[in-house]
């Protein structure tokens, strides 16, 4: 479809129940949908004739650490036929297994490997679900936000055994993270001169 | 009397000359024919995504320029793109004419180092060595509005950083009158020459659905014959202005790829030329003082510019709440950022999405039954470059 209030309104008709919310912004269309349904959604935006999102961009995944349901898992799709691009994407809780895409597009293979690597998350049906960007034997998920920006172990060579050993980080100086947000509001006069200013605009 | 043969074991990198950087394939081998490549990825993994998660806007731009190292500029675009959209902020017209230009010539940078080492991996010398000269004096032009050769950190949010310096347009404009009849004598040595064509005509073959389904971008789509290109589908800056045309090949085989990037070589320097055209004096940032910081002489005089620079170079600017994918046309292909601001000045999220990686995910299908001597074409062809793979 050329609009793309017509793709959401076709969306949202056509896949009622499977779409919690959709929204248009910056020229593109994102849906959260059910996680249940992701198959069935994605089998259908790729080969109705009127979306034909023929190709997946990416699949990576946001951590939300103080929520219930830890996991946003986000899918990008192109079309080259109607030039749109679509996000769909769902929440998920820690331990909870989501199915492969592998089946419906091929390349899904090394993206899904990324976000297990990177965030922990287990596919079901992924032919070959091993670590891709991380070192062999690396322990932890780095893009988790409780994952230190150090890290927990460094390597070297070392003189004694003749290899690369990994031991725990030792850091001269702890990685410093500074507050610059400023606590200052103003007086309280000012302040309630500014909120005035607020409503009456 | 049968003799049972049992199929050979191979590794390939991750210091190979041929493999373009630190990969590391495990080929399973029939006799010298590929049977299973599974490529071993992420000995270059810096961990970008994180450490952009802990910088603010500002001090993430120079990790883009880490990732796909022979285009900087490139990179850069797509995040600036991004925050623009987000922060809602006009580009002025000259900033937008030099991003476009950088962008052509990191395209120029990058087509040359694929072109000639793709030559140089099927045997031919020669190319290299004169690609190699254009590129630095390409480097220098780089040098000369950065500061820096390699990773520029050029572009910003609203614009760019600096002015260009004076004579810098003069030279660029000579450049291009130069640079086709070096073009020229690239093809002169490649185009028909014999082995060359032996070595890539008909080899890493992909189809117009195989493009698609391995989410191939960038000179991997154009040369299986599908006329894709996001300066046009999708116009960012000024590239509606522009006028070029989009190169796409017939066959999808190392060749035409080979024959995109040399006509894409070509547009790039049309495209210069135009810029060069267009550009007339004005601002090359945006004037919101919230965004960018205040010219240095100010700081002397004016208190109000003293605190912004304060903050901006502390704080850093926020961004509102919000969530996007932008992506820009960079010489390899589709490069996009997805960024989830949450209202502070650090970027929530940044997910990088780099055409090689879905390239070179492709290598197990691309070189199933070629020759093990295939290989290093193949892997030349797919244009990949560590950095933005494994990121």
């Amino acid at each position: 479809m050329k609009n793309l209030l017509d793709l959401e309104k076709k969306i949202n008709s056509e896949l009622a129940t499977k779409i919690k919310k959709t929204e248009i912004k910056h020229n593109q269309i994102y849906i959260e949908i059910n996680k249940k349904d992701l198959i069935e959604v994605l089998l259908f935006v790729k080969t109705d004739k009127d979306t034909k999102f023929r190709q997946l961009i990416d699949v990576t995944a946001v951590d939300y650490p103080e929520e219930k349901e830890r996991f946003k898992i986000v899918y990008m799709l192109l079309s080259h036929e109607f030039n749109q691009r679509i996000i769909i994407s769902y929440y998920i809780s820690e331990n909870e297994v989501i199915p492969s895409l592998t089946s419906i597009f091929p390349s899904a293979n090394w993206m899904e490997r990324e976000v297990f690597d990177m965030y922990g998350i287990n596919f079901k049906d992924h032919p070959d679900l091993r670590r891709i960007l991380t070192d062999y034997g690396f322990e932890g998920h780095p893009l988790r936000k409780d994952f230190p920006l150090t890290g927990h172990t460094e390597v070297r060579y070392s003189e004694d055994k003749k290899k690369v050993v990994s031991e725990p980080v030792k850091l001269e100086q702890n990685y410093r993270n500074f507050d610059y947000e400023s606590p200052w509001e103003g007086t309280k006069y000012i302040k309630d001169q500014t909120d005035n200013n607020d409503k009456k605009n | 009397m049968t003799k049972k043969i049992k199929n050979l074991n191979l590794n390939f990198g991750p210091q190979h000359p041929a493999a373009h950087g630190v990969l590391r394939l495990i080929l399973e081998l029939d006799g010298e024919v590929v049977e299973k490549a599974d490529p071993h990825i992420g000995l270059l993994h810096r961990g970008t995504e994180k450490l952009i998660e802990n910088k603010t806007y500002m001090q993430a731009v120079p990790y883009f320029d880490r990732l796909d190292y022979v285009a900087p500029m490139n990179q850069e675009h797509a995040f600036a793109l991004a925050i623009e959209k987000i922060l809602n902020i006009e580009v002025p017209i000259r900033a937008q004419l030099i991003r476009v230009m950088f962008c052509e010539i990191g395209r120029i940078l990058s087509h040359i180092l694929n072109v000639t080492t793709q030559a140089l991996d099927v045997g031919a010398l020669t190319p290299s060595l004169w690609g190699f000269e254009e590129r630095e004096t390409l480097m220098t032009f780089y040098e000369r509005a950065s500061g820096s050769r390699l990773h520029a950190n050029y572009f910003r949010a609203g614009g760019v950083h600096q002015d260009l310096p004076a004579g810098l347009e003069d030279d660029i404009a000579k450049f291009c009158k130069t640079f086709p009849k070096v073009i020229d004598d690239l093809e002169n040595l490649l185009t028909d020459n014999r082995i060359f064509k032996q070595r890539n005509v008909d080899i890493g073959i992909v189809t117009k659905e195989d493009a698609i389904d391995y989410s191939f971008s960038g000179v991997m789509i154009r040369g299986s014959g599908i006329p894709w290109d996001l300066r046009k589908s999708q116009p960012y800056d000024c590239y509606e202005q522009l006028d070029f045309k989009i190169p796409v090949g017939k066959n999808g085989d190392c060749y035409d790829r080979y024959l995109c990037r040399i006509e894409e070589m070509k547009e790039s320097v049309s495209l210069i030329k135009q810029c060069l055209s267009k550009m007339e004096k004005g601002s090359i940032k945006s004037l919101d003082g919230k965004i960018n910081p205040p010219p240095k002489k100010e700081l002397k005089q004016s208190m109000e510019a003293l605190i912004h620079h304060f903050k901006l170079f502390t704080e850093g600017y926020r961004v509102p709440k919000d969530e996007i994918y932008t992506a820009v046309e960079a010489p390899k292909g589709e490069f996009g950022v997805y960024l989830i601001s949450d209202g502070s000045s650090k970027p929530y999220k940044c997910k990088i999405r780099a055409p090689g990686f879905s390239h070179l995910q492709s290598m197990d299908y691309l070189i199933k039954g070629h020759m093990l001597a295939d290989v290093p074409a193949v892997l030349g062809s797919l244009d990949i470059v560590f950095g933005e793979v494994d990121r």
